[in-house]
């Protein structure tokens, strides 16, 4: 490999040839501030147009600034990255570039934690010397995301989420000059788009123009309405992110703090949606091998590969780009949908009460679930299944609002009886999670053995499409992996084209899985912490006694009470459903 | 092959075909079937003449006879006497504005007489929708000759050895271009001719494409020759429906005479060129933008490097180069370098086209020698300063160029002399200021047509464009502080030094240049709020001299806002708080009673 | 519509359309090429001048002599018509009279082709604005 040598602020570096400024003055240390620019390494990430021209830096013999994200380094290169013309352009553009965004930081719901508040600090800016027209937009609501278009900075990062990584193509830049700004096309709002909710572009916007519908005052008014009894389920993979929201270490897990902040919040009953995730195992394992033993069989109309369906953003994609496939994945309801289905029919008569005397929230990671719990199917006479879905970041505010000290909380326990689960409910959080849940089951339920090992390292990690074949007793299954929309539609053109080779196939939306959703504390860029928050989940599933669905005490009773068994008629009533043709 | 005596050249170009110059064809043709000339005369329609001012063109050949404005009536007469009989027909003859006299012959006339002619050689002289005329003026030789007798390094080596450069603004040297796309490996290479043209004013690719446009086919197909390509693109606009129509024609009988497909001229060689619209974005002249434009991408620049000779449409390596700049190749490869390089300056060899506009006697497109100083373009083929009024400036290199004052007006034109004098050679726009221009309003309208043509992909473009013509703006008006003009200078630098591609580099060029000539414009406006060339509306009064307004009303009649009083015989009032400063009543008083002030 | 198959196919192919246009290139290096005038006023045209012109044409071309043939006004010497200005490179204009299809043969073989001097030449006793 060929190594270059230059010079950043008269330190000497040697680097890689291809090698950008930025990335070579990392190397030694020096920090060159950037706005637009993120780069999620690993995961194969990357925004970086050019466009804030945050990052200038002085490059010797060079007649103008360079812009360190995207100027590759060439050997004997001299750059000073904080002279008085660096600096003082910097400082004109960022004041140029706050002379047309809002200056409503106090109360502005990214206040705090928005990378253009900090870098008007770190660039120490006191004053906006230009003054002129500001560029107004109206503001787009949807059922999970608002755009407050006013505040874009043309970073682009959501336009790069949208197309590049999750080919969904609906944010894009439109107008000219001054007046340019990232848009679905004609500027439609974004409930007319095929937008999946995946929240990406959220999860990567740096200031506050693309935020989730903020539902925390309709939870507070539910809790304290004395009609209601108010039940909550949480998802695997906000445990594993709450932390952050108050200054821990990425990846610490939180799940005790997290049941007495909700107890404390005054939540009638604190669940965990990991049963659910339990629950959806039983059923789409069961579903799986059904598939898979008529398959065997030489059932020709049989559908393979099965594609898991627990993801909102990704049903609402295939709806809209693969209507034609609607027929291959798994029927099973999401786990939020099934809890919320559970808890207002068996829950609700253990209680004694009417589904409409409940309300069911759910703490998320993502902000499609808010879309998902409104979908029509998922509700009765008008009633839904899950009343509200609010976000890791909602619930880090809800508990600031209520004067809660997180931090000094004692670690508590869920309740009974939707609140159990096993070390496969938790993996869901993640990518390969599911799939590895659903092997635990489908293997000891097909074989009739049991695992020897229950951990499948083959169907972690964090590339982006992943496949692994399990010797299921002599059959040899095929599974594929893949997170990122981006990199399902690669998979589904195989399936479309007749050329896949898998059995089933995992699919979630956000890279990382659930811990990287849209929902979730802003990773700033940073994808050590998605690893750390992926490497919680696992360590939560090795510290359960149980680690597979099929043996959680709760779901035995469930079905021996209620459901029957697997695929019955009432759990199809209930924990399944059907999709539809969006195109 | 029958031989004509006459050949009555009509010029085809757009200005021209505005101004009724295909009836006048049709006329000729109708009236040579009566008079029955048809095997003595042959009307041919051509390419732009260059001299749009006085246009429909009409020339005579073999004479060269040159009539200007001419009408489809004015056919029967040309036809009657000129042909027939021999006579000039005097009335229609070009005069010279210093001497006022009838100027007989396009030799003769000072328009003419300084231009050199290379890119615009066959402009105005073939017909640019038969090929055999350019091949008659040895078209398609230098294809041929390359084919035949050069390696793709020798035709390389003679681009480089002519010091041509691009001629779209930038001024990188071509052959060196040529060489970078043929060294970089890749199993498929682009030829791209960047025909989005944009500048105001601008229309020398135009002419070009609907003048001659084999010889950009040409020089695309030597250039696929030498990159190893098979595949060519013109990226034109959409709103150059003339030179689209002349393009696709000449495509057609380049294909069937199988100068462009499979084989050509018994080389084993393709290659073949079609078509893309831009739909009028002055950014997709830059071309990293045109190439995204063309993937079907939005027209916005990126970073450079990669440059797209190595990373270019779809990723692979790509030549682009302008409409002029291919226009000078088959002339290079057929005189050779040597001769090319003996015309102009040191560094800028060979010629430049200019649209020469604003105000000036001779509108038109010119075509110069590199060297050839300002002052000989301004008044020997400019025809000098409209309205015998004074000379202020002139701006080259268009939006992204500056405004040059008589101090420069001998300096010979080319690229670096441009440069170090603030401006650019740019594509070829030059407009001529007079001393009617208001010099901040002038940087206030470049910089509005930047805005307006800025991708809004870098902030300082998007918003420091914005916050400069605002900052303009705000002088215009009176209402400027004196900080401003500071403040305009320092946003100017940070704009040029940070910006993203070549359209935010030079947009505040205009300001920064007229600033420096004419900081007494810029503080009158601000200092004395006074607009020195009474442009600027809102620093203008009309006062009523009272001791030389008769009060015959014809004010009051013609205001059409009311603000004008006074009785018959008395002396009259102009109520500033309604006057729009339309200059009406300025106009009309016949006793100079009314001034601006 | 042949293809050109090679570079002598171009070559022959531009011989044979070069005519087309050659009238105007040759008029843009008059200053190298013999220039003939043909009066072509009412008289010059009623004794025949445009034959003599025709003839002038046909011939340069045939003899592949590099000539602008242009047609002028009145000359003034009506009494010789047609009357025929002739500019051999480098040297004054000389004017002919009663120039028939047989003067302008002599003209053109004695003359223009060879130089020497013939009879029938009037004696210029004008200037053209062009001097």
């Amino acid at each position: 490999m060929e190594m270059i040598n230059l010079k950043i602020d008269n330190k000497p570096v040697v680097v890689k040839k291809g090698t950008t400024i930025l990335e070579a003055a990392k190397s030694i240390g020096i920090h060159i501030p950037t706005l637009c620019y993120m780069k999620l390494d690993d995961l194969n990430i990357e925004n970086k147009p050019g466009g804030c021209r945050i990052c200038v830096v002085e490059v010797k013999g060079r007649k103008n600034l360079a812009p360190a994200c995207c100027t590759e380094a060439t050997d004997g290169m001299e750059i000073s990255s904080h002279t008085i013309r660096a600096i003082n352009a910097r400082r004109t553009v960022m004041e140029l570039i706050l002379s047309d965004h809002p200056s409503d930081c106090l109360v502005c719901p990214k206040s705090g934690k928005c990378d253009l508040q900090d870098l008007a600090q770190d660039l120490g800016i006191r004053e906006i010397h230009y003054k002129g027209e500001q560029s107004v937009y109206r503001e787009d609501t949807s059922p999970a995301i608002i755009r407050e278009i006013n505040k874009c900075i043309l970073c682009r990062r959501c336009e790069m989420m949208c197309n590049e990584v999750q080919t969904v193509g609906v944010l894009s830049a439109i107008n000219r000059g001054f007046y340019a700004v990232v848009a679905p096309a004609f500027e439609m709002n974004l409930d007319h788009s095929v937008c999946t909710y995946c929240g990406q572009c959220v999860a990567v916007c740096p200031t506050g123009a693309l935020t989730e519908v903020d539902q925390t005052a309709a939870v507070v008014r539910a809790l304290y309405d004395p009609s209601k009894t108010v039940v909550v389920q949480t998802a695997p993979a906000v445990r594993a992110a709450l932390g952050e929201e108050f200054g821990m270490e990425p990846g610490t897990l939180v799940t005790g703090k997290l049941v007495a902040a909700l107890r404390r919040l005054g939540f009638d009953h604190v669940f965990d949606t990991d049963f659910a995730a339990d629950l959806t195992i039983m059923e789409e394992g069961a579903e799986i091998l059904n598939r898979l033993k008529r398959h065997l069989e030489g059932d020709k109309t049989v559908k393979l590969p099965i594609l898991t369906s627990c993801c909102p953003a990704w049903v609402k994609f295939f709806e809209h780009q693969f209507p034609d496939l609607k027929e291959i994945p798994s029927t099973a309801r999401s786990p939020q949908q099934m809890f919320g289905s559970i808890a207002k029919s068996y829950f609700a008569e253990k209680l004694n009460k009417k589904r409409e005397d409940l309300v069911v929230v759910s703490i998320m990671p993502c902000v499609a679930k808010k879309y998902e719990c409104g979908r029509d199917e998922f509700s009765v006479n008008g009633n839904p299944d899950v009343d509200y879905a609010i976000t890791t970041r909602e619930l880090a505010s809800l508990i600031k609002i209520s004067n809660i000290s997180f931090s000094s909380l004692p670690n508590e326990e869920f309740d009974q009886p939707l609140g159990e689960s096993s070390g496969a409910g938790v993996i869901f959080g993640t990518t390969g999670g599911v799939i590895e849940a659903a092997v635990r089951t489908a293997y000891e339920v097909y074989t009739g053995k049991e695992l020897s090992k229950v951990d499948f390292h083959e169907l972690r990690g964090m590339d982006g499409i992943r496949r692994a074949t399990i010797d299921f007793g002599g059959l040899p299954l095929n599974i594929g992996i893949a997170h990122g929309l981006g990199n399902a539609r690669t998979l589904l053109e195989e399936i479309r084209a007749g050329k896949s080779e898998y059995h089933a196939i995992e699919i979630m939306s956000c890279p990382g899985g659930c811990i990287g959703g849209g929902g979730q504390p802003y990773h700033h860029g940073n994808a050590d912490i998605l690893k750390k928050r992926q490497m919680a989940i696992y360590r939560e599933d090795s510290n359960k006694a149980i680690r597979k669905s099929h043996e959680n005490p709760y779901i035995i009773s469930l079905y021996r009470e209620y459901l029957g068994e697997p695929m019955s008629h009432k759990a199809h009533e209930l924990l399944h459903t059907k999709y539809f043709d969006r195109s | 092959m029958s031989e004509y005596n006459t050949q009555i050249l009509i010029c085809g170009g757009t200005g021209c075909q505005a101004s009724e110059s295909e009836e006048i064809g049709k006329s000729f043709r109708e009236l040579i079937g009566e008079l029955g000339l048809e095997d003595e005369v042959q009307v041919v329609v051509t390419g732009c003449f260059g001299f749009c001012e006085k246009g429909p063109i009409v020339k005579m050949m073999p004479d060269k006879t040159f009539y200007v404005h001419v009408t489809p009536a004015d056919t029967e007469e040309i036809l009657k006497e000129h042909v027939v009989k021999g006579r000039q027909i005097e009335r229609l003859l070009y005069k010279d504005p210093k001497t006022k006299q009838p100027v007989s012959d396009s030799q003769h006339m000072d328009f003419y007489k300084k231009q050199l002619r290379i890119a615009l050689r066959n402009c105005g002289f073939i017909d640019p929708e038969n090929i055999d005329e350019y091949i008659a003026r040895d078209g398609y030789m230098a294809l041929g000759k390359c084919l035949s007798e050069m390696t793709p390094e020798q035709v390389i080596e003679e681009v480089k050895k002519s010091g041509l450069r691009g001629r779209g603004g930038g001024g990188f040297p071509t052959g060196l271009k040529w060489e970078i796309t043929a060294k970089v490996p890749g199993d498929k290479k682009y030829v791209v001719c960047n025909a989005d043209e944009g500048d105001p004013g601008a229309f020398m690719d135009r002419s070009i494409l609907e003048g001659d446009p084999h010889s950009v086919i040409e020089a695309m197909a030597i250039n696929a020759y030498c990159t190893g390509s098979d595949h060519g693109l013109v990226y034109i606009r959409a709103e150059y429906p003339l030179a689209v129509a002349r393009l696709k024609t000449a495509l057609k009988q380049a294909r069937e005479y199988g100068l462009l497909g499979k084989g050509i001229l018994g080389a084993d060689f393709n290659f073949d060129i079609e078509i893309r619209y831009g739909a009028g974005a002055f950014v997709c002249g830059e071309e990293t933008a045109l190439i995204h434009s063309m993937e079907g991408l939005r027209g916005e620049p990126t970073f450079k490097p990669p440059f797209p000779s190595e990373h270019g449409y779809y990723g692979k390596p790509t030549n682009v180069n302008n409409v002029e700049t291919y226009a000078n190749i088959p002339v290079i490869i057929n005189k050779g370098a040597d001769w090319f390089a003996s015309i102009g300056t040191e560094k800028s060899k060979g010629t430049k086209v200019f649209a020469l506009a604003g105000a000036i006697n001779n509108v038109g497109l010119i075509e110069v020698p590199m060297g050839t100083t300002l002052r000989e373009v301004i008044y020997d083929i400019g025809g000098g300063i409209k309205g015998g009024k004074q000379f202020k400036a002139v701006q080259t290199g268009g939006p992204s160029g500056g405004m040059l004052t008589s101090e420069f007006l001998d300096t010979p034109i080319d690229y670096d002399n441009l440069l170090a004098a603030g401006s650019m050679m740019g594509s070829g726009g030059m407009i001529v200021l007079d001393e009617s221009d208001c010099m901040v309003a002038m940087a206030k309208f470049y910089l509005e047509f930047t805005l307006e043509e800025s991708c809004g992909k870098c902030s300082p473009c998007r918003i420091g464009n914005k916050r400069l013509y605002e900052i303009l703006e705000k002088i215009t008006e009176g209402k400027g502080e004196d900080a401003d003009i500071e403040r305009l200078k320092i946003l100017s630098h940070v704009i040029k030094d940070t910006s993203l591609c070549g359209l935010g580099q030079t947009s505040p060029n205009p300001v920064l240049s007229s600033i420096n000539y004419f900081i007494n414009e810029y503080d009158a406006h601000v200092k004395d709020h006074r607009c020195p060339a009474g442009q600027c509306k809102a620093l203008l009064r009309y006062e009523v001299v009272e001791d030389k307004c008769t009060g015959c009303t014809l004010c009051f009649r013609n205001c059409p806002v009311g603000a004008i009083t006074g009785e018959r015989r008395a002396v009259h009032y102009i109520d500033q708080s309604l006057c729009i400063k339309c200059g009406v009543c300025f106009d009309k008083c016949k006793f100079d009673a009314i001034v601006m002030v | 519509m042949n293809k050109i198959t090679s570079l002598a196919d171009l070559k022959r192919i531009k011989e044979q359309v070069h005519s087309k246009i050659r009238m105007r290139e040759n008029s843009d290096n008059a200053d190298t090429l013999v220039q003939i005038k043909v009066g072509m006023a009412t008289c010059g045209i009623a004794s025949g001048a445009k034959e003599t012109m025709t003839y002038f044409i046909e011939e340069t071309e045939h003899q592949a002599i590099d000539a602008v043939v242009t047609q002028t006004g009145c000359m003034g010497y009506c009494y010789a018509e047609p009357t025929v200005e002739v500019t051999l490179p480098g040297q004054e204009p000389v004017v002919f009279g009663f120039v028939n299809k047989a003067k302008a043969r002599e003209i053109i073989d004695r003359y223009i082709i060879k130089g020497e001097m013939i009879d029938g030449m009037i004696p210029v006793t004008y200037k053209t604005i062009d001097e």
